[in-house]
């Protein structure tokens, strides 16, 4: 099994990966970190996604292979600060935005870079950047709520 | 009376049977030190929560137990799951609640057959009105023994005795003691039955309010491991072959190719093949290097759907599973008595769960004993089913169910536990089986189809004199009406579905509520009257009012806009011990697209547990229901599923949210009823309305606007 190397949430790991594979497998089996999900494996669902040097990537749908040694490969278990939670995590919990919690770190890490590039989203920036993830339990409205939350520099509000 | 018919109906919907066919100690749980508190069960419903045979170590009708360690860690067994709907955060609301310990201090094991006493399973919106008071019980009888050992140790009288945070304290004295401290090494038993007392929701503390989700930082920063995340030491990667269509036979496969690649295992077993590796793309390039030959065996189509649903609800085809329908007076009278009558037909389609954590076992054979990890409503039907699968007995499998990414009623069964547990079993190591998104869509089961006929009459004033309903194949929960009719007749025909079907959230009470509702509509529209002046002349139930009530006036019923284009409509309901109606509002565009621009529900299901945690249910059905009102349909040709992926198969997503708002009515003096279900029954008839009120077109089949309105196929009459 050939190997790559990656950089992923600021660590450098050499990892054993099929020449077909997935980041997401690669991230979920080889290296372990399990908080990047299956949803659809089409790019359809956002559960996988990940930040490449911080864009958010469908990592169902990326090969590993594809990926240079030098791309930041960011997971939600890279977002927080140690053990203190990045804003969005934060709004997420304060505005409930999540039920079974499957679609959750696909869902942060998307609002993590739409902040990162448009600090302050409208409603629609946020539904637009949004859309391409689905939340079965249908949290939307609170999701929405809790980047606006960010957003505005403020804890999201408990109703 | 009530509890049979619930049984009746979730039969009916977990009628399906295994897929496979294999050619064919007792846990000592109790050993512990502190403070023990068993709660059993009444004889009336030991069928439900008890459980049915005594094979299980513990009282043979053990419901949950409860256990306070030295440490003063307080820690709750239950054999309900937890699949998004929080019931981890009210159940630990109700322990904190009665026995005064921080949350903090309070654990809850869940749905682990070795731990936890017997449980039908997670689904009936039980959990809130039947698990919690049985805890509540446990906590305070374990309140009750803590006082009664501090009032012993310090000769005061009991009465003197306060508990808050996790202590005893006597006030005169100034004493104070942790509830750990006060068992000195013991072991400290109490068992209690249903009769107990518990608080009135008007002495709630912690209950009542929004208790965040207690583990809520697991999930946000992706640390919760599901079970699709497990990965035991040596574990291989499974994958099962799946037939081309349904009902297809295998007659050959050969396993040599995937045999030859390294560290590969693959199984042939009677109708069974599978195949597991170290690396999970090895798995998935094992299973393609199989070549089976397949006998195609003839599978009906979806174009002839409805027709061929009444063809099959033949007196014999249902044996066993109709229920007597319900009839009151005779509707032929009530009908030649009536001064307008109407007859209309609604369909409703086959829509799929879609959790969106795959089904997912990872099952693992260590000294003649099973464990399976997976993600399942059904633990202890699991069990069973791993037991007889395997030919063991039940004390030699467990059933572990780490907090689950959603079911919605579509992981009753446990079929992936069983091929995990076939290629564990063949390996000699442990084996993770995830079914992939188009595994769900094809072999999982779907919200059964339905084709629903009613026949009504009504009087001069608006009041119904006869009312006949008739429900093929989709189920029988919430058939019968809460609107008051003199002659009834309401009729479950179970069928002979040509796809696999099962439970889904609100079961078939999404379908009943979708035609009557749908049909007050239209006797409404008959009778020149307000939608909601027609169901207030025919309701005496003061609850369902009182919904109805509150929705209009949040929505400004009364003052609705008459824009062109736009239209507003209203439908209600009740199910499982609660009631909700929903005001909708609809603009529709030129080319037929329908849009929701405004949603509002008042939901009441008595005393409300958790404010924040009810409105995110609430809301969360609601919009889910509007996928299965608006675009969501399992389309099939012959056997195979036509649309098996997220980007065939439309789900809700933040763009068809609409503006939503939620009215809780909190009831105190009613008991708590379970809530995550009956939400979801108002949207698609009050959706449905406020179409006909912008166009002029009655839909009658769910989903009511796949493609727009205007479509032929969403107005023509169907069935």
């Amino acid at each position: 099994v050939p190997t790559l190397d990656l950089l992923v949430n600021g660590a450098r790991r050499r990892v054993e990966a099929g020449a077909q594979e997935s980041l997401l497998s690669v991230l979920r089996n080889e290296i372990g970190l399990t908080g990047a999900k299956y949803g659809c494996g089409e790019g359809q669902c956002g559960a996988c996604t990940v930040l490449l040097d911080g864009r958010p990537t469908r990592a169902c749908v990326t090969q590993a292979s594809a990926i240079g040694p030098k791309t930041a490969v960011t997971t939600i278990e890279g977002i927080a600060d140690g053990e203190r939670l990045h804003p969005v995590q934060q709004a997420f919990l304060d505005a409930d935005a999540l039920q079974c919690g499957y679609c959750t770190p696909g869902m942060i890490v998307e609002a993590v870079a739409l902040l990162r590039r448009n600090p302050r989203p409208d409603d629609a920036a946020i539904v637009e950047a949004m859309q391409g993830h689905v939340c079965r339990c249908c949290t939307y409205p609170r999701i929405v709520r809790a980047i606006r939350e960010t957003a505005r520099g403020g804890a999201g509000k408990r109703t | 009376m009530e509890e049979d018919a619930f049984l009746d109906v979730e039969r009916y919907e977990l009628s399906e049977r295994l897929p496979y066919r294999f050619a064919v100690d007792r846990r000592g749980f109790l050993q512990l030190v502190g403070v023990v508190v068993l709660v059993t069960v009444a004889r009336s419903d030991a069928q439900e929560s008890g459980r049915r045979s005594a094979d299980e170590s513990g009282p043979s009708d053990l419901a949950a137990w409860l256990h306070i360690a030295e440490d003063g860690t307080v820690t709750v067994y239950t054999g309900k799951v937890e699949v998004g709907q929080n019931a981890r955060t009210s159940l630990t609301q109700a322990v904190a609640d009665e026995l005064h310990a921080p949350v903090e201090a309070i654990r809850l094991v869940m749905g682990d057959t070795d731990l936890t006493p017997y449980d039908m399973g997670t689904f009936g919106s039980r959990t809130t009105p039947v698990m919690a008071p049985r805890i509540r019980r446990a906590a305070a009888a374990a309140r009750e023994l803590l006082k009664e050992e501090a009032a012993k140790e310090w000769g005061v009288p009991v009465p003197e005795l306060e508990v808050a945070d996790g202590h005893v304290s006597h006030a005169p004295s100034r004493r104070r003691i942790a509830f750990g401290s006060l068992t000195r090494g013991r072991k400290l038993v109490r068992a209690l039955g249903e009769d107990s007392p518990t608080s009135p929701a008007a002495q709630w503390t912690v209950a009542g309010r929004s208790l965040p989700k207690v583990d809520g930082r697991d999930f946000v920063t992706g640390r919760h491991r599901y079970t699709s995340d497990l990965a035991p030491a040596g574990m291989l990667h499974g994958r099962v072959l799946r037939p081309p269509a349904i009902g297809a036979v295998l007659e050959s496969v050969d396993l040599s190719p995937a045999e030859a690649m390294a560290g590969v295992v693959a199984v042939r077993d009677g109708d069974f093949v599978g195949v597991a590796a170290p690396r999970a793309d090895v798995a998935g390039q094992a299973l393609e290097s199989l070549k089976p030959a397949w006998k195609i065996v003839p599978q009906p189509s979806g174009r002839d759907l409805y027709k061929d649903l009444r063809k099959a609800a033949a007196p014999s085809s249902g044996e066993g599973r109709r229920p007597p329908p319900f009839v009151v007076g005779s509707v032929s009278d009530g009908l030649a008595a009536a001064d307008h009558r109407l007859e209309s037909t609604y369909t409703v389609a086959y829509i799929a769960h879609i959790p969106l954590e795959p089904r997912a076992a990872v099952a693992e054979w260590a000294e003649g004993r099973l464990t399976v990890w997976t993600g399942t409503q059904r633990p202890f039907g699991v069990k069973d089913e791993l037991a007889q699968a395997f030919r063991v007995s039940e004390d030699k499998v467990r059933v572990i169910v780490p907090d689950t990414g959603s079911a919605y009623g579509g992981k009753h069964t446990g079929e992936y536990a069983v091929e995990a547990a076939r290629l564990a079993k063949a390996a000699g190591r442990p084996v993770k089986v995830v079914w992939s998104r188009e595994e769900e869509f094809r072999w999982g089961y779907f919200r059964p189809a339905g084709v629903i006929d009613v026949r009504s009459g009504v009087d001069a004033a608006g009041k119904l004199v006869a009312w006949e309903m008739h429900n093929y194949n989709s189920g029988p929960s919430a058939i019968r009406t809460s609107y008051v009719a003199p002659n009834q007749h309401i009729e479950f025909h179970p069928a002979e579905s040509p796809l696999r079907q099962g439970s889904y959230r609100g079961l078939a009470a999404t379908a009943n509520h979708f035609a009557r509702e749908s049909h007050m509509d239209e006797l409404a529209t008959l009778l020149k009257l307000d939608p909601l002046e027609v169901r207030r002349r025919n309701l005496e139930d003061k609850r369902f009012l009182a919904v109805l009530d509150a929705a209009a006036e949040r929505f400004g019923w009364q003052k609705r806009s008459r824009t062109p284009g736009r239209g507003c409509g209203i439908a209600g309901g009740f199910e499982k011990g609660s009631y909700v109606a929903a005001c909708a509002e609809v603009g529709v565009d030129g080319d037929g697209t329908v849009r929701l621009l405004r949603l509002v529900a008042a939901f009441e299901c008595g005393a409300i547990v958790n404010p924040e945690h009810l409105r995110n249910q609430v809301e969360g059905a609601l919009l889910m229901g509007l996928g299965g009102a608006l675009f969501e349909a399992v389309e099939f040709d012959e056997g195979k599923i036509l649309n098996p992926r997220l980007s065939l198969y439309r789900v809700p997503r933040f763009k068809d949210v609409p503006e939503l708002d939620v009215v809780l009515l909190d009831r105190k003096d009613l008991a708590s009823a379970g809530a995550g279900e009956t939400p979801i029954v108002g949207v698609a008839p009050a959706v449905a309305g406020a179409i006909f009120d912008a166009t002029g077109v009655r839909l009658r089949a769910m989903p009511l606007a796949p493609r727009g309105v205007a479509k032929p196929e969403t107005t023509s009459a169907k069935g």
